[in-house]
């Protein structure tokens, strides 16, 4: 499938990137090589493969991809808030979003 | 609803997974803790973190799967979702999209409209088609208030982000409010039963949205859907559904147009407001997550699953109309909950089905709902309501000194047998003890006894008084007839 200039356009607009139409012009030739370069998997036959799954081998038995229900030490208040740039009150401080938290835009 | 029109109605219920640790990593999901203290480099979204999946998440999801008439699905499929807010740390949501964990489920409850007073009309079955029941991690908490500069400034709390959901999905097949406000009520109650979710919406662990169109009857067309949202309780939810509704046809039928958009419910205002419109359709860019290989269950799991949950709340209420010949509406009250339903069991086997459902309904419920207890806190054991409706079939207590027996019961926490006997309340039964207390007022009364045995029958009634006024009430009544009889019989 060829990329367009409008492709990374709208990327760019989901992925809330700023981009000039010059780095467009630029970027639109460069993502088209790579999807290309990724595309050259289509070529594998892979049709007697099984795929990998997780959860319950088909006998039954639990595989390594899951975990117990037990609770393990978290890292704190303090160490999970270290690297945050503007962290306050124990939180992580953002600019004000919407009014209220029923507001969001997702649950 | 007016005349002419029809309401459509879909439901999407979130309820959180009764897990002690979150769905992809091992922090805790204990509620109230300092924010940000149960978060590590998973939950934090901390590049080359890697989920790995809660096996109890997906048990628990099962079983509400099952318990709602789902499909379990051998293999299903984690997909990120992908959008922007400050409480999603990855910037993608960990959800199933395609390949749901369980889908096409069909659930029989039971609903009824309601009048001015809020009280059922007539209870009927309804089916509700349930499309998905999929699993998925819950985002984090933005907290705009109670903080310095909310006026500038978000903060965000991380412990609740990766906390396991369950997102159930209906088709759009509710026509009322209170279908709607039923079937909510019905999932909680059923996750409440089986243990896979708490299911409080006071604490947030149940949380409902709403799609709401009109159309006008004999349209096939659905209408334009409006998502309501900020529903914090069953009731909110019933309103703003019964509001939207109203909104909805007196605007087309002034000649407006329903515009897709997001509306608040606003409980003091009694109304709903707009939030944003849905203009943009949102690109979630749903794609299979690479971190997690598809999740694949088998048939031999699923049914130990379904072996090992409760027995069901509608199969426990249709068992008690056939085996304990129960009414609808008392099987219905009695299987509101797993303790009561329990409770009715065993006060049925300490004495009979009838008279523990009699005693249970119109008594003890009143004083426990007065207490607001549940069942299993209730201060009279399901063995001493059977002990005090044995009392009242065996004659030795009348059926109105039952009663304040057992407000004394529910006040001390004694048994039915000591109340009645510390209150000396037991009748009097024992035949010669009655029979001494006829003989003395046949005696006391030679006029009224010449009357009688010269034909004056009606005068039976005045010595039965006599007698139950000289036993000072306790004498078996019963008792007091037969031994009348046969005395003033005799010469």
């Amino acid at each position: 499938m060829p990329i367009t200039e409008s492709d990374i356009k709208k990327i760019a607009d989901l992925a809330h990137l700023e981009i000039t139409d010059e780095e467009l012009r630029t970027l639109a030739p460069q993502v088209a090589s790579i999807v290309a370069y990724v595309e050259q998997l289509k070529e594998l036959d892979t049709s007697r493969v099984e795929p990998a799954t997780g959860g319950l081998t088909p006998e039954g038995e639990r595989t390594a991809a899951t975990r117990e229900d037990r609770a393990r030490d978290s890292l704190g208040q303090a160490l999970a808030l270290e690297q945050a740039p503007d962290p306050a009150h124990g939180h992580f401080r953002v600019p004000r979003v919407l009014a209220s938290s029923e507001e969001k835009e997702n649950f | 609803m007016k005349k002419g029109w029809e309401a459509v109605i879909g439901l999407e219920i979130h309820a959180q997974l009764s897990t002690e640790s979150k769905i992809f990593c091992g922090c805790s999901t204990r509620f109230g803790d300092e924010p940000n203290s149960n978060t590590c480099p998973v939950c934090l979204g901390l590049p080359g973190s890697l989920p790995v999946l809660n096996w109890r998440a997906v048990e628990l999801g099962a079983r509400a799967a099952l318990a709602l008439g789902l499909r379990v699905n051998e293999v299903s499929i984690f997909a990120r979702k992908n959008y922007f807010y400050p409480d999603l740390p990855k910037g993608y949501q960990i959800s199933q999209y395609d390949r749901p964990f369980s889908s096409d489920g069909h659930l029989e409850i039971v609903t009824a409209e309601r009048d001015e007073g809020g009280h059922a009309r007539e209870w009927r079955p309804f089916e509700v088609r349930i499309t998905r029941l999929h699993l998925e991690e819950d985002a984090g908490k933005n907290v705009h208030e109670g903080l310095p500069r909310t006026d500038l400034y978000s903060y965000i709390d991380l412990n609740r982000a990766g906390t396991p959901l369950a997102e159930i999905v209906t088709e759009p097949d509710f026509r009322t409010s209170w279908e709607a406000y039923d079937y909510v009520n019905h999932v909680r109650r059923a996750l409440q039963w089986v243990g896979a979710s708490e299911a409080d919406m006071e604490k947030g662990n149940l949380r409902c949205e709403a799609n709401v169109s009109v159309r006008r009857v004999g349209e096939e067309k659905f209408g334009t859907k409006v998502e309501l949202k900020n529903l914090n309780s069953v009731r909110f939810m019933q309103r703003a559904i019964e509001f939207e509704i109203e909104r909805q046809i007196e605007l087309i039928e002034s000649g407006g147009r329903v515009a897709q958009e997001t509306r608040l419910w606003d409980e003091r205002e009694a109304c709903t407001r707009v939030m944003r419109s849905k203009e943009e359709a949102h690109d979630y860019r749903y794609f299979p997550e690479p971190d997690l290989q598809p999740l694949a269950v088998n048939a031999d799991w699923i049914e130990q699953v379904r072996r090992a949950m409760p027995e069901l709340p509608d199969a426990r209420r249709k068992r008690f109309m056939g085996q304990y010949r129960l009414s609808f509406d008392d099987a219905s009250l009695f299987t509101r909950d797993h303790a009561l339903a329990d409770f009715y069991e065993r006060a049925a086997a300490a004495s009979n089905p009838r008279g523990a459902a009699n005693w249970l309904k119109g008594e003890l419920l009143r004083e426990l709902d007065a207490a607001g207890l549940a069942a299993d806190a209730s201060p009279v054991s399901p063995e001493e309501l059977g002990a005090l409706v044995r009392a009242i079939d065996e004659g030795r207590i009348s059926g109105k000194q039952g009663k304040d027996v057992l407000v004394e019961m529910f006040r001390t926490g004694k048994g039915a047998s000591q109340v009645i006997e510390e209150q000396g309340l037991a009748q009097v039964s024992d035949a010669a003890e009655i029979e001494k207390i006829v003989t003395d007022v046949l005696a006391a009364n030679p006029q009224q006894l010449a009357s009688y045995r010269a034909g004056k029958e009606a005068l039976f009634g005045f010595f039965v008084g006599q007698v139950m006024k000289a036993s000072k009430g306790k004498a078996n009544p019963k008792v007091v007839n037969e031994l009348l009889k046969e005395k003033l019989k005799a010469e």
